[in-house]
């Protein structure tokens, strides 16, 4: 899933002074799960930020709706109604989200309410962790399952750095280095011989390097798009 | 074309070879690396210069090298993978070669968030073995990365490597020099060597795969100058091991200084006798002045003129 942070509140705040009317707008898919923008977060910032106009000596009004997901046009579309008559929006929804609205509703202000940290998945309750940098040519075939390029802090295509040691990452001794983790992996599935192909240099073209990527599927196509 | 590198010439005419490292300042004033390169110059076959070490910058390896040559010294110009992508890597590589540089150690450098631009971007496009690879395929077959065709072809140009016997895990470092001598690594820098019984068990481990055939291997040696020293390697850098029992020894010694100094001089001498080492790398890191003592007490003075 798509793990996101909420920014924080001050940021949010500043974000948002020029506007009175604010809805603050959860996003029911990812961020949810990941307790950072969903229906609960949005009333806690919705909240929180009343609580800091006010302070302030410049009230807003501030009300909050969740949405089943804010990157599709679909469901953009079914709420498009409620969305009329707020200056701004805060989309507590990714990255994506906040552009998916943005493109469709033009003449609306998204402002971003969260930080998108990464794509990965709960490692135990309250803590995530990233695991895919979406590269565009997986290579967890050749590592059975243990990203190189997402959780070795090098991207070492051919085993581990000198900086490995005690299982650990050298950037941090609360990273575990996954070169050691593909190695016992390899071994334990009597392939430990793969650590000695050279692995060539990686096409980063199919990655964001290459661009922004659009990923188009003929087959599943509809006629003008529609 | 062929122009061995001198320290290559020293390896092939079966002396034990020394090198010096230089770690470049943060400025443009070469003013005390190029003095610390003179004190050492009739000392070590070559020098090995730091490529913004640690993540901080510095002046650049190659810029340090450009020096060196001018004053008829030979550099080992480190190239790390972390700040520059395979256009650069290669780019700079034909440019260090073109004033007259050598020696080329590929590593894939310390993590930008080790240094003084914690916020930087690091690249890490190819990985040292893939960088190895690179140039070896320049070298030989006169093409880059992505199979475009070089002008002219590269003077022979000398392919090292790190190795690090006291990184994890363990059983794989042997095996993982192999893949870098596979990729075209013939010389080899090892990490400071102050667990010299864990170093031993590796270079076993190399006899028994026949690397110490295809590859010099150089030892890292760094001498001590404090127990405070000790201390910070053994806590704070990466991939090193710094046995409790040397920094006992230091702390119990009258002159400090003196002790890290001794068992820097006996871990050199120790070397010299390790079946398949071929050469020290002294890292006399803010404590360059030591370098010519260290080689002369270790029996490694004058060095061997080859040609
Ligand atoms: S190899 Fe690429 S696509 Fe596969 S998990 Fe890693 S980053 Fe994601
Ligand atoms: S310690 Fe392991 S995970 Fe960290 S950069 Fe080195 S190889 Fe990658």
């Amino acid at each position: 899933m798509i793990v996101g942070e909420r920014k924080p509140l001050a940021e949010i705040a500043e974000l948002l002074e020029p506007f009175r009317k604010i809805l603050v707008l959860g996003c029911g898919t990812c961020v949810t799960v990941c307790l950072a923008g969903g229906e609960k977060e949005a009333a806690e910032t919705a909240s929180a930020l009343a609580v800091l106009r006010k302070k302030a000596g410049k009230e807003a009004e501030i009300d909050t709706q969740t949405m089943v997901r804010q990157c599709e046009y679909e469901f953009i579309d079914e709420d498009k109604d409620k969305l009329d008559n707020y200056d701004a929006i805060l989309s507590l929804a990714c990255g994506v989200g906040v552009q998916t609205m943005t493109t469709r509703l033009p003449e609306k202000i998204i402002m971003p309410g969260l930080n998108t940290t990464f794509m990965g998945y709960p490692l135990e309750q309250g803590v995530w962790t990233e695991n895919c940098l979406g590269c565009g040519d997986c290579e967890l075939g050749l590592t059975m399952g243990i990203c190189p390029i997402t959780r070795c802090s090098k991207s070492m295509m051919n085993g581990p750095c000198g900086g490995s040691q005690e299982e650990k990452c050298e950037v941090s001794k609360d990273v575990d280095c996954a070169w050691h983790l593909i190695y016992e992996r390899l071994l334990k599935l009597g392939m430990a011989g793969r650590m000695a192909v050279i692995q060539p240099p990686k096409n980063w073209a199919t990655s964001h390097h290459g661009g922004p990527r659009t990923s188009v599927r003929e087959d599943v196509r509809l006629e003008n798009g529609k | 074309m062929k122009t061995e590198s001198n320290l290559e010439k020293m390896f092939n005419a079966g002396h034990f070879a020394v090198t010096g490292e230089l770690g470049p300042p943060k400025s443009a004033n070469l003013e005390t690396t190029l003095h610390h390169a003179e004190e050492m110059r009739n000392h070590v076959d070559a020098y090995n210069i730091t490529d913004n070490q640690t993540a901080i910058v510095r002046t650049s390896s190659i810029g340090v090298a450009a020096n060196l040559v001018q004053r008829g010294m030979e550099p080992v110009v480190q190239m790390t993978c972390r700040d520059r992508n395979r256009i650069c890597l290669q780019a700079d590589l034909l440019g260090a070669v073109s004033f007259g540089a050598l020696n080329f150690l590929c590593l894939q450098g310390d993590h930008g968030n080790f240094g003084n631009e914690t916020g930087c971007k690091n690249v890490y496009d190819l990985d040292s073995t893939q960088l190895i690879q690179a140039v070896k395929n320049m070298r030989d077959d006169g093409v880059f990365v992505g199979g475009d065709k070089l002008e002219h072809p590269l003077p022979k140009v000398f392919i090292g490597a790190v190795a690090n016997p006291f990184a994890d895990p363990f059983e794989y470092r042997a095996l993982r020099l192999a893949k870098k001598i596979a990729a075209g690594a013939e010389f080899v820098q090892t990490q400071c060597i102050f667990d010299l019984d864990r170093f031993e068990k590796w270079m076993e481990q190399v006899r028994e795969l026949g690397l110490h055939k295809k590859v010099k291997i150089m030892g890292g040696v760094t001498p001590i100058k404090s127990v405070g020293a000790a201390r910070y390697m053994q806590n704070n850098v990466s991939g090193m091991i710094v046995p409790e029992e040397l920094v006992q020894r230091i702390k119990g010694a009258e002159d400090k200084k003196k002790e890290g100094l001794n068992f820097a001089i006996e871990t050199i001498k120790r070397l010299q006798e390790i079946e398949g080492v071929h050469g020290v790398h002294i890292m006399a890191i803010a404590w360059e002045e030591i370098v010519p003592e260290i080689v002369e007490r270790a029996g490694l003075y004058p060095r061997p003129a080859v040609n």
